[in-house]
């Protein structure tokens, strides 16, 4: 290949000898290094502070983000992403703070991840909440996990299958695997609800005792709520089943309806879809699982219980049980009473916040204790909103889908023409313009300044555009992409070719995959000695 | 209504294009026994509230700002140049998605993709993925890949006790559901012993380099005698020994996964983190998770796209070996423009500050009355150091002189008690260790 990239590699721009840090000397006497274990070697690039901040800001203006437009990504949930919870994540008392910090010396990161524990559990009508999933994969994962290890100590470890309707996110059918167990695949009906019928059949059929639960979306990936909910609960409890709700689509039920009243046993939330943490190009998630009282004893561990009660006007000083006041500045406000409990007097000494496994642990998912920056900006949105703005937050996402799916629905095939959650589907496609598909669309729309949506997913509808604006998107915006579809659909029947050309105003075309996955070009790095 | 814009003359507006007089009509298919339940949250905060709340809480932790910190264990308190965090905080990056439409995503793609080319510089591999969620799943997954590349015939995975413990828990965790045996980890834990385990039913043997002590094993033969069995060498490695240490690649590991946040990631208390795994390329298309190449567009240009994901569980469901989508891509970017800025020879000048003033540590303690360290096989920046006091005490007199000592070994290691794990890195001034030093004496 020789043609030029669009920005040189960080390897193609350097000069042997270049330095991008200034860095101490040693302070302390040398010792000598022990030769035999030493690399002769360490090929990384050779540029300066400059040229690496040159590099990295011109690669930024390349990526599409929501700072910069509407980002209509279904199942994703790109809403705004709060400034004030960047700036909070790096206060030194959070950014620099040891994961293995004592007890005593982490009370503040302590009580912030209880408060979130108990505020989700509140939200979604869980009795119990581990914060420890990396991710919502991770907390599906420990969701089959959880109920797995519950069937085996009722002497139940026959159950293995667990049953997933064809909507399903490709993660629910991944997890079951790598749990160990087995997927039961269900078929949906024309309303894009769990075919009843089918589930009857699974829970009632010669597989009854095999049914180790179910896992759900709920509003399903189609972003409909499903009105036969409760018997699919009922169904699948009577046979000896867990039920499990993949929460991906929490931005539709928050103060709308409680999973846990419902009959749920677990589910998991994304921490980075409903609750503002930023999606990073791709990660870091956080994917924190609830759970009624029947698995709340194999939680993931740790979570965050108190291990001590607080006291009510002792003789001891505020802050006496985070650290002595010599050291450190502490508690800055220690004197207008602690951050720490939730209804501090003057004089109260807080409760003391500590670690705990559960006592039928499935056992610790990451090294530490989950991707706790997540949690403190969930913890941040989660303040600013409120009891009332948590409820508002779900109805306007419900407010925005609605109006897209309303204005589109006259140029565009809705294949179920309901209300819709915070997401609806679209078909992307026209009977007049054959050549033309859902992807082709979703390629047009970069030329208008747009984030295409998820195309192709839910798999149960022909070419797919599953399309969620979420709350944060104003009637202008919203009304924006409404004339640049009505115009896509335009094109496609006078110009295909445009469509199918699509991008053009993008940095690059369309790629090669195919070639890339030939080929597998995943490094650049020089020759090393091997 | 915060970051909500909607006014009330546009919902209204809204409300009318449905054909809805209220927005809870929008929610009719929610069963009605269950729909609308009252929240019991806090009441909503002002920005200049909020703020103000999260700094006390901040301040009622005791965090590297304010303390000398010597612990390590898994989280190491590294310098991270000013710029790394000025690129995160690029909304373009930090608020963009995963690179799934590639045309609006080259930068994240092409930054992964040199963060890849870095991660094998490092390791000596040939091929690494855009990151797993931290090291320990990294090693739970490089058990998965090695249970795979021997297709499942062989039942055992030998850890040595060497490495995390908490690590092992996490392996043991994602694997539970398996019909296989986790062993090794229980031993003495020298080499020559995790040798002796090798058989024909060994998928893998891990070992952790610099191991969890710090110390740096005899290797040389260890891939050999792996090797010969038809198992898989797995090197958990800290990317900050690899500065100056002698790649995995060369000691011939298969799979090398580890935990990156010492390459320019914050303490955090413990996350978002990264866990980085690079392979041999006869294994390439086993790895897990997203992973970056270079490819043409349609014009002829050279670009950069997510590559081999037939094995990814969008596409292959209940087939695919791992569930795992969401990465830890921000953090793979601080990882990128930190080994950019540090550089060939930034990274070995701060390898051999993390060696130095380590020995300097060790060799000062090793004098003291009462005192005595490892210093039985060669070690990086950790060490052991036998305690003439419980650790507990030992750690509540240095906390009380603004120390964060180290970790008590005890925890999870029975024989170990009254044994502390010391780090030292570049962030420890020689004013700091003579201090420690000091403070350490007189508890002697």
């Amino acid at each position: 290949m020789t043609t030029e990239l669009l920005q040189p590699l960080i390897y193609d721009i350097g000069s042997p000898g270049r330095m991008g840090v200034n860095l101490p000397e040693c302070d302390v006497p040398k010792v000598e290094l022990p030769a035999a274990l030493m690399r002769e070697d360490l090929p990384l690039p050779e540029v300066s502070e400059v040229q690496v901040v040159r590099h990295f800001v011109k690669l930024s203006k390349l990526n599409y983000s929501i700072d910069q437009g509407l980002y209509p990504l279904g199942s994703c949930t790109m809403k705004y992403n709060p400034k004030i919870n960047e700036d909070a994540a790096r206060l030194p008392g959070f950014a620099q703070l040891h994961p293995l910090t004592d007890e005593s010396g982490s009370q503040g990161a302590l009580f912030l991840m209880r408060e979130l524990q108990k505020w989700l559990g509140e939200i979604s009508g869980f009795d119990a909440v581990s914060l420890t999933p990396a991710a919502g994969a991770q907390g599906e994962f420990a969701g089959i996990l959880m109920i797995r290890q519950y069937h085996r100590d009722r002497g139940e470890g026959q159950r293995d299958l667990i049953l997933v309707p064809n909507s399903a996110h490709g993660t629910n059918p991944a997890t079951v695997t790598m749990a160990g167990m087995h997927v039961h695949e269900l078929p949906s009906n024309d309303r894009g609800n769990v075919d009843m019928d089918a589930l009857h059949a699974a829970c009632e059929g010669e597989l009854r005792d095999r049914i180790a639960g179910m896992m759900v979306t709920v509003p399903s990936t189609l972003g409909l709520f499903e009105s036969t909910i409760l018997e699919v609960i009922a169904t699948v409890h009577d046979a000896g089943g867990l039920m499990y709700m993949d929460g991906a689509n929490m931005n539709a039920l928050m103060a709308a309806v409680k999973p846990g009243e419902l009959g749920f046993d677990v589910m998991h939330y994304n921490l980075h879809k409903t609750f503002s943490t930023p999606h990073g190009g791709g990660g870091p998630g956080s994917g924190a699982v609830g759970v009624n009282d029947k698995l709340a004893p194999y939680l993931p561990g740790p979570i965050v219980e108190i291990v001590e009660e607080g006291a009510a006007d002792t003789e001891e000083p505020v802050g006496a049980t985070l650290e002595s006041p010599e050291h450190g500045r502490g508690m800055t406000r220690a004197s207008q009473g602690s951050p720490l409990q939730t209804s501090a007097g003057e004089g109260d000494r807080p409760p003391l916040y500590g670690f705990v496994m559960p006592e039928k642990s499935i056992g610790r998912l990451k090294a530490f204790h989950g991707n706790f920056g997540m949690h403190l900006r969930a913890f941040a949105y989660i303040r600013v909103y409120g009891d009332s703005g948590i409820r508002d937050v779900t109805r306007y996402a419900v407010l925005n889908a609605n109006y897209l799916r309303a204005k589109l629905m006259r140029t565009y095939k809705v294949p179920y023409p309901r209300y819709c959650g915070h997401e609806f589907v679209l078909e992307g496609h026209f009977e007049d313009a054959a050549d033309v598909h859902a992807l082709d669309i979703s390629k047009r729309l970069m030329d208008y300044g747009f984030h295409p949506p998820t195309n192709y997913f839910p798999l149960i509808v022909p070419e797919a555009l599953l399309i969620e604006p979420t709350e944060t998107e104003t009637k202008v915006d919203l009304d924006e992409f409404v004339e640049a579809m009505e115009r896509i659909a335009e094109e496609a029947r006078r110009d295909p070719e445009l469509l199918r050309n699509a991008p053009h105003t993008a940095p690059v075309r369309r790629l090669d995959e195919v070639r890339a996955a030939k080929e597998l070009v995943l490094c650049c790095a020089p020759a090393l000695s091997r | 209504m915060s970051y909500i814009p909607h006014t009330p003359f546009e919902t209204q507006q809204m409300l009318v294009e449905i054909g809805v007089a209220t927005i809870d009509e929008l929610f009719e298919a929610v069963p009605a026994t269950h729909r609308f339940p009252k929240l019991d949250l806090p009441p909503p905060m002002s920005e200049m509230e909020v703020a103000a709340e999260m700094l006390a809480i901040s301040e009622a932790n005791d965090h590297a700002q304010d303390f000398a910190i010597f612990r390590g264990a898994g989280a190491y308190h590294h310098f991270i140049p000013s710029v790394v965090n000025h690129m995160l905080l690029r909304g373009e990056f930090y608020t963009a998605y995963t690179p799934y439409q590639p045309e609006i995503s080259q930068g994240t793609l092409q930054a992964t993709y040199e963060y890849q080319s870095m991660m094998c510089a490092l390791t000596g591999m040939d091929a690494a993925n855009a990151s797993h969620y931290d090291g320990a799943t990294s090693l739970a997954e490089a058990i998965t890949v090695a249970l795979e590349a021997t297709r499942h015939r062989r039942k055992k995975v030998i850890l040595s006790h060497a490495i995390h413990p908490h690590y092992r828990e996490v392996a043991r965790t994602y694997h539970q559901g398996r019909d296989i045996r986790i062993i090794g980890d229980r031993g003495r834990g020298e080499v020559v012993d995790l040798m002796e385990m090798l058989d024909e039913n060994t998928a893998m043997l891990a070992v952790q380099y610099p191991d969890f002590f710090g110390q740096i094993d005899d290797l040389s033969t260890l891939a050999d005698a792996v090797h010969d069995a038809g198992a898989l060498l797995v090197m958990v490695a800290n990317p900050m020994a690899l500065s100056i240490f002698k790649s995995p690649g060369e000691l011939g590991a298969d799979i090398v996964v580890g935990e990156g946040q010492p390459m320019g990631v914050p303490l955090g208390y413990g996350g978002p983190y990264l866990g980085y795994f690079a392979i041999r390329q006869k294994y390439v298309r086993r790895i897990a998770g997203r992973i970056i190449g270079e490819t043409l567009d349609a014009d002829g240009k050279r670009a950069f796209v997510m590559t081999l994901r037939p094995r990814e569980q969008d596409i292959k469901r209940e087939r695919a070996t791992s569930n795992i989508c969401t990465n830890q891509g921000l953090m793979a970017l601080s990882a990128s423009v930190y080994m950019a800025l540090m550089g060939k020879n930034g990274l070995r000048h701060v390898g051999e500050l993390n060696y130095h003033k380590a020995h300097y540590a060790a060799n000062e303690i090793n004098r003291l009355d009462g005192y005595s360290v490892d210093m039985s096989k060669p070690f990086f920046n950790e060490f052991v150091v036998a305690c003439p006091r419980p650790i507990a005490r030992i750690n509540e007199a240095l906390l009380a002189e603004g120390i964060i000592g180290g970790y008590d070994l005890g925890a999870h290691y029975y024989h170990l008690t009254d044994r502390m794990l010391l780090c030292v890195t570049e962030m420890n001034a020689k004013e700091e260790i003579d201090r420690l030093v000091e403070i350490l004496g007189g508890l002697g």
